[in-house]
């Protein structure tokens, strides 16, 4: 019998498991994630010589509605066309009938992996701020991501931002399904939570409201508890609320119970966390205004400017100006130093 | 939810007409053919998993390891060894285990223990190849894996195998060579032929190389899923087993 090795074993394996896709001008490379609903794969496009992502539900529909739910999150995401949200190609029906929808491929790490590995804080926020631009474009887009977390963002080769995995955004300006109070799962798997297409989000990035169920509730306020929560990731490497049951990390959500940045890591500046601390307020009233309000803060935080997130003390106002004029205030120093020195030297 | 008669493959149809055929409910029947029937096609995709479960877990040399491999499946086949086996308590492949540590335990406990041979010599073991796996047994984190690893290796191994024959029996020879060329062979990934290389290795077109690797994935799909539900006894165990080895949900 033949000895397969290994890697044809796992190759073999992902053969059994893939679509076919004879009929379109697709061929599977190999399966890049799998999520409840669907899975991506890495596909060739024939007719155009390049590489897609190529999403399809994972099983063929049966009786659900997870075809039209693709299908609308295509045709949302195909409304969002801009540099940080990444680009629907084409979408279709398989032969089995599951839907699938092809979108640009890109290669990068995701946000999760970029913090891990880059070390310097503020190429770190200048990522979120073009996350941020992303997300304000869908608000003025009348879209609500609703899962925003690190494992959703994308960092490219060249440093480009990408919002990924729309499959539980929802369009504002349409009949809005997603307020249910439907029971939570009791699974650990920190996959977005969904019930009937009632979707909640991710357990550690969950906006209380979201955690709560309470109709009515959920609006760009929740992305921007989300983002916030993309911002406690930059800044400490891991969410608000870590790893923990499903239930647990619901009822922590609820009641704002998460350590404050500065707690993990006390080389955070103030500024920062009272950013990050803003955005993710217990009360949707107290969080910013808007994104771009959030994304100015930072943006202030970057120039040495102050920030509307956090009133200065005196000493904080001098460190902050101290800090942005730094090469000044050096020039300065060196020059009163030598003066001093000269005026000795000439006394004697 | 799909009728039980039919399983997804998300192959073309995305359905075809389960096979009902198990080989694990033969192994009960009264027929004694059709009992040897099973047993030799449960020895076909069992006997690796077997060896190295015997070599990892009972730490036996090569030889002890075969001899009880094939004493094993000749005390099946004799004291209807899986007479006993309730699929609503347990799944097979974890049932043939619990079997076969107890056969090492009273194989151990007996001293009269005798070189096996007679009716299940014919089980072709490859020692050779088995052995070079072993030769890196760091690689399963414990015997247990090893079991699955081996059981999921000679599984595909053996579809592998039926799909040539069966390409080659439906006169689609190119579509197996193209499947080999394509999905079977290459080292890795970056090592596979472009379609139009292999098109002029195998004298086609590019668009042909597509239809014939969709209908050999296809097939293949299908003797997979056909052999799982041969090796598993319910329907339950046969999308429990697809899910835990094969990584895949049937509807």
């Amino acid at each position: 019998m033949t000895n397969l090795s290994d890697d044809q074993m796992r190759r073999l394996r992902d053969l059994v498991d893939a679509p076919d896709l004879s009929g379109t001008r697709y061929r599977i490379e190999r399966r890049i994630a799998v999520g409840g609903m669907a899975t991506v794969y890495l596909a060739y496009d024939e007719a155009l010589n390049r590489n897609v992502a190529l999403k399809i539900l994972t099983l063929p529909d049966s009786g659900t509605d997870l075809a039209p739910r693709m299908l609308r999150e295509a045709k949302i995401v195909a409304q969002l066309e801009h540099p940080g949200i990444v680009p629907i190609h084409d979408v279709g029906t398989l032969t089995d009938g599951r839907v699938y929808y092809t979108m640009k491929f890109v290669q990068g790490q995701t946000l999760e992996q970029q913090v891990a590995s880059h070390a310097n804080l503020n190429d770190r926020l200048r990522i979120f701020l073009r996350i941020c631009d992303a997300v304000a474009f869908a608000h003025s887009r009348g879209v609500l991501h609703r899962d925003l977390k690190p494992s959703n963002i994308m960092v490219g080769a060249f440093g480009e931002s990408l919002v990924m995995d729309w499959g539980v955004a929802a369009n504002m300006r349409e009949k809005w399904t997603s307020d249910s109070s439907e029971p939570r799962s009791s699974s650990k798997n920190p996959e977005p939570i969904t019930q009937d297409g009632a979707v909640v989000g991710t357990p550690g990035y969950l906006s209380p409201e979201q955690a709560s169920g309470v109709k009515g509730t959920i609006d760009y306020r929740s992305d921007i508890y989300g983002l916030g929560a993309v911002l406690y990731f930059v800044l400490t490497g891991r969410p608000p609320i870590p790893d923990q049951a499903v239930a647990v990390a619901i009822d922590r959500a609820i009641r704002g119970d998460f350590a404050p940045p500065r707690s993990l890591s006390n080389g955070i500046p103030r500024r920062l966390e009272a950013i990050c601390l803003k955005a993710l307020a217990l009360r949707p009233e107290d969080r910013y205004a808007s994104v771009n309000a959030l994304s100015k803060d930072v943006g202030l935080y970057l120039d040495g400017e102050p920030v509307s997130a956090r009133v200065e003390g005196p000493w904080e106002k001098v460190a902050r100006w101290i800090n942005k004029y730094q090469f000044i205030v050096i020039i300065a120093l060196v020059y009163i130093i030598v003066r001093f020195f000269f005026l000795l030297w000439r006394g004697l | 939810m799909a009728p039980d008669h039919d399983i997804s493959t998300g192959g073309a149809g995305g359905r075809f007409p389960a096979t009902q055929y198990s080989a694990i409910m033969a192994l009960r029947s009264g027929d004694q053919k059709e009992r040897e029937r099973a047993l030799e096609t449960v020895a076909t995709v069992y006997w690796r998993p077997i060896y190295t479960h015997i070599r990892l877990r009972w730490k036996r040399e090569t030889e002890e390891a075969r001899d009880l491999t094939q004493g094993f499946f000749m005390q099946v086949l004799e004291k209807d060894f899986f007479a006993t086996f309730d699929p609503q308590r347990a799944r097979f492949r974890t049932f043939l285990r619990v079997c076969l540590d107890r056969f090492i335990q009273r194989e151990d406990a007996s001293s009269a223990r005798q070189k096996r041979g007679g009716g299940v010599d014919h089980i072709p073991l490859d020692l050779v190849e088995i052995e070079k796996s072993l030769s890196g047994s760091a690689t399963y984190p414990s015997p247990e894996d090893g079991f699955d690893r081996e059981w999921v290796r000679s599984l595909l191994s053996l579809a592998t195998i039926r799909l040539r024959a069966y390409c080659e029996e439906s006169h689609r020879g190119m579509a197996y060579r193209a499947f080999e060329r394509y999905d079977l062979d290459p080292s890795d990934s970056s090592a596979r032929p472009t379609y139009a290389t292999l098109a002029a290795e195998l004298g086609t077109t590019s668009d042909d190389i597509t239809n014939q690797l969709a209908f050999a994935r296809r097939e293949f799909r299908r003797i997979v899923l056909g052999l799982l539900r041969e090796m598993t006894s319910s329907e339950e165990e046969f999308r429990d087993e697809a899910r835990t080895l094969l990584g895949i949900d049937v509807t």
